[in-house]
């Protein structure tokens, strides 16, 4: 298996581990956050991964995981927890209790009915955090106090914090890559292709594929007690659809179950908002129909592009 | 709560249900004909929105700018379809998401550029604007009582097309058996073109009617084209009847709920709780019974026949 | 070329702000350009424009490079905007918001990056009492003190009982507060509806049915054009009394026109106020925009005079923070409202008026001074506030 994606894999994160000493070195310091911005975007996306690309489960509700972790993270802060460690504990167990809830029940249907029944949670977590007025409700909530790791705050400053955003989001890209590897992901892949044959070899699917959702649900959850730690804020747009939305388009644009599709995804869409936006305001313009470029002309997503060679054992 | 209260809360719901059966037929027939996700049938509400403010501005009569709308909305849509929709039939779920969203990107923001971000109002027709003395103490305005018994009209009118017609029994054919209908010398294309025209013109249709009550503006569509997914998984997928039940349902369902959640919730608890609880409640009361639903009854409450799952 | 533009666009401006335009005073500024309250941040930007085109683009002898940044009424947008204008353009000053809430988003990265943030509108109790800031002004007023004066309003005009609706968001909550505060009659019922709120008839219909003498709301932008239309189109006007903040004002009349005549709103400013640079702005605002000008345009316009005051008196240097925020807190300009002092917390002392809708001649609607209700009026959050 040494295939040009592993190549790309360690230019990428060789990239992002030198980035902190590069990018002051030509004095912008500013780029930093927009990485950050983009590792964050990459962590959920590669847990979406899991369920999309290898589950075959479309979830448009994905994003009210980041919601809660952001959320349980907000809230601990504001009752004075502050180790880092201990809010990551809530994290997991919050968005793991909600995820297990409504797993149980969305997945008593499948496909574009999946889709819709994970909106309905979705929103219904939006909403619930709309009215949460003791913690901001609409307007959010900006903390005014972060986390801090046995009261060192490394895990708040510029490259402190980078290189803790970096170091889970390369823990969650080879978990991700191991789990769908093993036995468990052939099996989640196996369901997905063809679930009536699956079950007739004796797997419980259900069970397989509610444990995917909620691996895929905690990760998230982890995103959203980082972006807490770098954005000081946290409001109940993150858990919109619309976010729910545009991480589909992080995995899809970026390449269905490949090694690095999320991770080039997210940075293609932070370095091109950023871009466009820098050369022109309506920048939209552009990005929408390069969407439906991509989709016209480049079927297999960003991975495929960068991969001409395809991992995925398309005849030579 | 007055009866007359209670009655003005109908009303608004009956119409906010008919403007969605409006969008939610398009979208359910594209989607149960052609097994095609169209995440952009929400822009073309917009665009008939746009539509009609612009051609008020430019000829100055509402009830001309209503047909114009409707001619443009439909060339509109027949122009989507050619240039992008026709070559993502084929393809995965996925990919028609992701270009349909690029396409509402573009659209969304093309409406900011070309009409300024800010809201925009037209004025209703004379002859529509006014109101009628419901009870002693309560007027209803006579456009909205226009809306409804266009939107119900509209909708009769699609029942019987459906129902009745040649092109209706073919729709309904080829929601099912796409090939048979195909192997008996049907043009498949043509009939999924001509679905997608008045899909698109009747959501069209909304935008126009709904411009003289509602804000016009960039993303409009947005949240209406979500509300409308959940009247057709209501509904059933492909299913006229099922889009226009869910559609009345979701309408009163959430405008009773919007009204009525936090005076419901400030009887068991205090005041400022149930202000803060009440309106996060109602929103959420649509997807509650859409999921509900599709715990109980996976298919939607009116199934079209055959629909494969 | 699109490679140069492309890595300028990613090298950003920082390079840019630190060699290029190191003279230049750069002002960000972050309103709502977008959706049903776009007119608000719209008069801000062209009051603050008027003033800066009327003293030859510059603020205190310094050439101003203006950064406009729509914040789309969404918090988390509002925050990457102003993020950005500190962290990549490196503003001096940044003005904003239109709106509370999109204040509450954006405030501690500006004032923690120690800029100077002033609110040309939003001025809510959270930064007015004990989480005051140095780095925060707000040439507007404080959010409660529009309602508590239409409170002595209503008791002035003897209404008995009042229906109270608002938006359900700070500003909102604020402005019913401080409402219930000074009035000494029956609140009959008290509505929270959601901000952008697009369709009241299910309120009117509570409203006539609550028997109450008037209705007090706060509706700014949209939401007020089309509650003061329902309101109108459902007969309501006939049988009860409509007063307001900032629902019937100079962005909301040309919607609303005559169903507006006669409505009574507080504020502390109006464009027929005697006074003689307010004459002159007012002439001006109109020929250079055709339209009048409301308090937004008025307080951005007064923000552009605060800065030009206080940068000219630190000489143009902006760096020594203490220098500027004496200079600015001396507030030492014409104000158009007429007298203007800041109190210790940074929120303004002034006199509060009561107005009341009219349509000129030229059958324009504007805002009209009836009488001044209470003079050089604080807030009552400022006592907490240890500046």
């Amino acid at each position: 298996m040494t295939d040009r994606s592993l190549i790309l894999s360690g230019v990428l994160f060789a990239l992002l581990l030198a980035a902190p000493v590069l990018l002051p070195l030509i004095g912008e310091s500013y780029l930093l956050g927009l990485i950050i911005k983009a590792m964050l975007l990459a962590i959920a996306a590669i847990s979406l991964d899991l369920l999309i690309g290898h589950g075959g489960m479309v979830s448009l509700g994905h994003a009210a995981f980041v919601g809660i972790g952001a959320y349980t993270a907000a809230i601990g802060l504001e009752n004075g927890v502050e180790n880092i460690l201990v809010l990551l504990a809530m994290t997991l167990a919050m968005t793991g209790l909600v995820a297990l809830v409504t797993g149980i029940l969305a997945l008593r249907t499948s496909g574009v009915y999946f889709l819709m029944i994970t909106l309905a949670f979705g929103q219904m977590i939006y909403f619930t955090l709309t009215s949460l007025a003791a913690y901001g409700g609409d307007d959010g909530l900006t903390l005014w106090s972060l986390a801090t790791l046995f009261g060192s705050d490394v895990v708040q400053s510029g490259s402190g914090l980078y290189f803790v955003v970096l170091g889970t989001l390369f823990v969650t890209w080879l978990g991700i890559y191991r789990i769908s590897r093993s036995r468990f992901g052939r099996v989640l892949r196996a369901a997905r292709d063809n679930p009536e044959r699956a079950e007739v070899m004796g797997y419980p699917i259900t069970r397989y594929r509610l444990i995917a959702y909620l691996i895929a649900a905690m990760i998230a959850g982890v995103s959203g007690l980082l972006l807490v730690q770098h954005a000081e804020f946290v409001s109940p747009a993150l858990a919109a659809w619309q976010r729910s939305g545009d991480l589909i388009v992080v995995v899809v644009l970026g390449g269905l179950g490949t090694r690095n599709g999320a991770i080039l995804g997210a940075f293609f869409i932070v370095i091109v908002e950023e871009v466009l936006g820098a050369i022109i305001h309506e920048w939209r313009l552009i990005y929408g129909p390069l969407l439906v470029l991509m989709v016209l002309f480049a079927k297999g997503g960003l991975s495929d592009l960068l991969d001409f060679k395809s991992s995925r054992g398309t005849a030579p | 709560m007055s009866l007359s209260l209670f009655l003005i809360l109908c009303l608004n719901g009956l119409q906010y249900g008919v403007l969605l059966f409006l969008i939610a037929a398009g979208l359910t027939l594209v989607f149960g004909v052609m097994g095609f996700i169209n995440l952009a049938h929400g822009v073309q509400y917009m665009v008939g929105a746009y539509l009609a403010f612009a051609y008020v501005q430019l000829t100055g009569s509402f009830m001309l700018a209503v047909f114009l709308s409707l001619g443009t909305a439909l060339v509109f849509g027949l122009l989507l379809e050619y240039l992008v929709f026709r070559h993502l039939y084929g393809r995965s779920h996925l990919d028609q998401v992701l270009a349909t969203f690029g396409i509402i990107i573009f659209l969304n923001e093309l409406a900011k550029v070309l009409f300024g971000p800010a809201t925009l109002t037209i004025a209703p027709p004379d002859f529509l604007s006014g109101s009628i003395q419901l009870t002693e103490t309560l007027r209803y305005p006579v456009y909205r009582f226009a809306t409804i018994v266009a939107g119900l009209a509209v909708a009769l009118g699609l029942f019987f097309i459906v129902s009745y017609t040649r092109i209706g029994m073919l729709i309904r054919a080829g929601a099912t058996t796409p090939e048979m209908v195909s192997a008996l010398g049907v043009n498949i294309q043509r009939l999924f073109m001509i679905v997608f025209g008045v899909g698109a013109m009747l959501a069209g249709f909304a935008g126009v009617i709904a411009a003289p009550i509602f804000a016009i503006e960039p993303g409009m569509g947005d949240n209406i084209l979500i509300v409308a997914f959940v009247v057709i998984i209501i509904g059933g997928i492909g299913s006229i009847g099922g889009a226009f039940v869910a559609a009345l349902l979701v309408g009163l369902i959430d405008t009773l709920g919007r009204s009525l959640a936090t005076t419901a919730l400030s009887v068991v608890f205090d005041a400022s709780f149930a202000n803060q609880v009440g309106p996060a409640l109602a929103s959420m009361l649509i997807y509650i019974l859409m999921a509900t639903i599709l715990v109980v009854r996976p298919k939607g409450l009116l199934p079209a026949k055959g629909v494969a799952p | 070329m699109n490679l140069t533009h492309m890595s300028a666009g990613l090298a950003l401006s920082a390079a840019l702000g630190t060699t290029a335009f190191a003279e230049d005073l750069k002002i960000g500024m972050v309103v709502t350009l977008s959706g049903p309250p776009a007119a608000l941040g719209q008069q801000i930007v062209d009051g603050f424009q008027l003033a800066l085109d009327e003293k030859g683009g510059m603020l205190g002898g310094q050439k101003v490079e203006l950064i406009v940044e729509d914040d789309e009424l969404k918090p988390d947008v509002a925050l990457l905007k102003a993020t950005s204008l500190v962290e990549r353009d490196e503003v001096d000053f940044v003005v904003g918001t239109v709106f509370s809430n999109m204040l509450a988003a954006i405030f501690k990265p500006i004032v923690q990056s120690e800029t100077f943030l002033i609110s040309p509108n939003a001025g809510p109790s959270t930064f007015a009492g004990k989480n005051c800031n140095p780095y925060f002004f707000a040439t507007s007023y404080q959010n409660n003190q529009n309602a508590e004066v239409s409170g002595m309003i209503a008791n002035a005009q003897g209404f008995e009982s009042i229906f109270a609706m608002v938006p359900n968001y700070q500003a909102g909550r604020d402005n019913m507060d401080g409402f219930k505060q000074t009035f000494e009659g029956t609140v009959t019922d008290e509505v929270f509806t959601p901000l952008g709120h697009q369709d009241f008839s299910a309120e009117l219909a509570r409203i006539s049915t609550s028997d109450a003498d008037a209705l007090f709301t706060f509706m700014p932008g949209g939401m007020g054009v089309r509650l003061v239309k329902q309101f109108d189109n459902a007969g309501l006007s006939e049988n009860m009394k409509f007063m307001s903040v900032f629902t019937t004002d100079e962005t909301t009349l040309p919607g609303q026109q005559d169903a507006a005549v006669g409505f009574l709103a507080a504020g502390t400013w109006a464009p027929d106020m005697p006074n003689e640079a307010n004459t002159a702005f007012v002439a001006a605002f109109e020929a250079k925009y055709g339209y009048i000008p409301g308090s937004y345009a008025m307080q951005a316009y007064d923000t552009a005079s605060l800065i030009d005051s206080a940068v000219a008196k630190t000489g143009g240097d902006v760096s020594d923070k203490d220098a500027v925020r004496a200079a600015l807190k001396e507030a030492d300009f014409t104000s158009l409202r007429g007298d203007f002092a800041f109190n210790n917390n940074h929120y303004p002392v002034q006199d509060f008026q009561m107005l009341n809708v009219v349509k000129r001649e030229d059958g324009k609607f504007h805002t009209s001074f009836v009488s001044t209700i209470v003079e050089d009026y604080a807030d009552s959050f400022h006592q907490d506030c240890e500046m």
